[in-house]
């Protein structure tokens, strides 16, 4: 005899409020992030010693630009959920730990658009 | 939840904390990996300041790469890059560990130390090519 609700029991999910999607994407990106580190670090590598209109037309092509907007959105929802992870570790009292998952979402969301924002700008 | 660890009236008992340990590699690998990934997300503050940079002019331009090249800008850079290198290998020792691979100790040990000599090695490649890229190698 179960007090919870069949919509509970269906879901499954019990007091943590979810189930695997965080382990699950954090892994997915990671994969996805391997080919994506590496064109970065290319990238950043070639990127050294040039010209503002080096620069501008590098991230201007349409292939550099997505490749771009690829790894920036990959990377900020790995860090976002790693860095819930390393919160949920270390802090317990359910204040602080709330405030600062709700920062952590702000870091996520603030870097992704300034990043999305101005690639935008500069391939378009 | 009534009361927390830190503000409990009566001295409970505790287990062992990272300062009792021995540090066997593995263990290292694992701290460094949590420190590598917290810096590179404050690293992504380098990436978005270069992309807005870009996006905004050349002054803007001029100023991220007068910051780059600063000896601060080229330690930063200099960490930045290891903790990429360090966070990538390390990581697909991770994702084979999802799958069941690398767990037997010797090869878990190896892994481990293989990742550090990697990382070390995979950020002086790094800095050798980009100076090599800027004619100054």
């Amino acid at each position: 005899m179960s007090i919870r609700t069949p919509f509970s029991r269906v879901q499954g999910l019990g007091a943590s409020h979810s189930g695997t999607e965080h382990f699950w994407r954090e892994r997915a990106t990671s994969v996805a992030l391997l080919p994506l580190t590496a064109w970065f670090v290319y990238a950043a590598i070639h990127l050294v010693g040039q010209s503002y209109q080096d620069a501008f037309t590098f991230l201007h092509e349409p292939v550099n630009a997505i490749l771009m907007l690829l790894f920036v959105i990959a990377s900020v929802v790995h860090m976002t959920l790693g860095i819930q992870v390393v919160i949920e570790d270390y802090v317990h009292t359910e204040g602080s730990k709330l405030v600062l998952f709700l920062l952590n979402k702000a870091f996520g969301w603030i870097i992704g658009v300034a990043c999305v924002f101005s690639i935008l700008r500069i391939a378009l | 939840m009534a009361d927390s660890p830190q503000t409990s009236a009566h001295a409970r008992p505790l287990s062992p904390f990272v300062s009792i340990y021995r540090w066997p590699v593995t263990m290292a690998a694992s701290i460094t990996h949590r420190v590598t990934g917290v810096g590179l997300a404050l690293g992504m503050i380098l990436v978005a300041w270069l992309l807005i940079a870009v996006a905004t002019g050349p002054g803007a331009y001029d100023s991220f790469v007068g910051c780059a090249q600063s000896i601060v800008g080229r330690l930063v850079l200099f960490g930045f890059a290891w903790a990429v290198v360090f966070h990538f290998f390390n990581g697909i020792r991770h994702l084979a560990w999802d799958i069941g691979f690398g767990f037997k100790l010797p090869t878990a040990l190896g892994t481990g130390v293989a990742v550090y000599v990697l990382s070390i090695l995979g950020a002086i490649a790094i800095f050798a090519w980009g100076y090599h890229q800027a004619g100054l190698l």
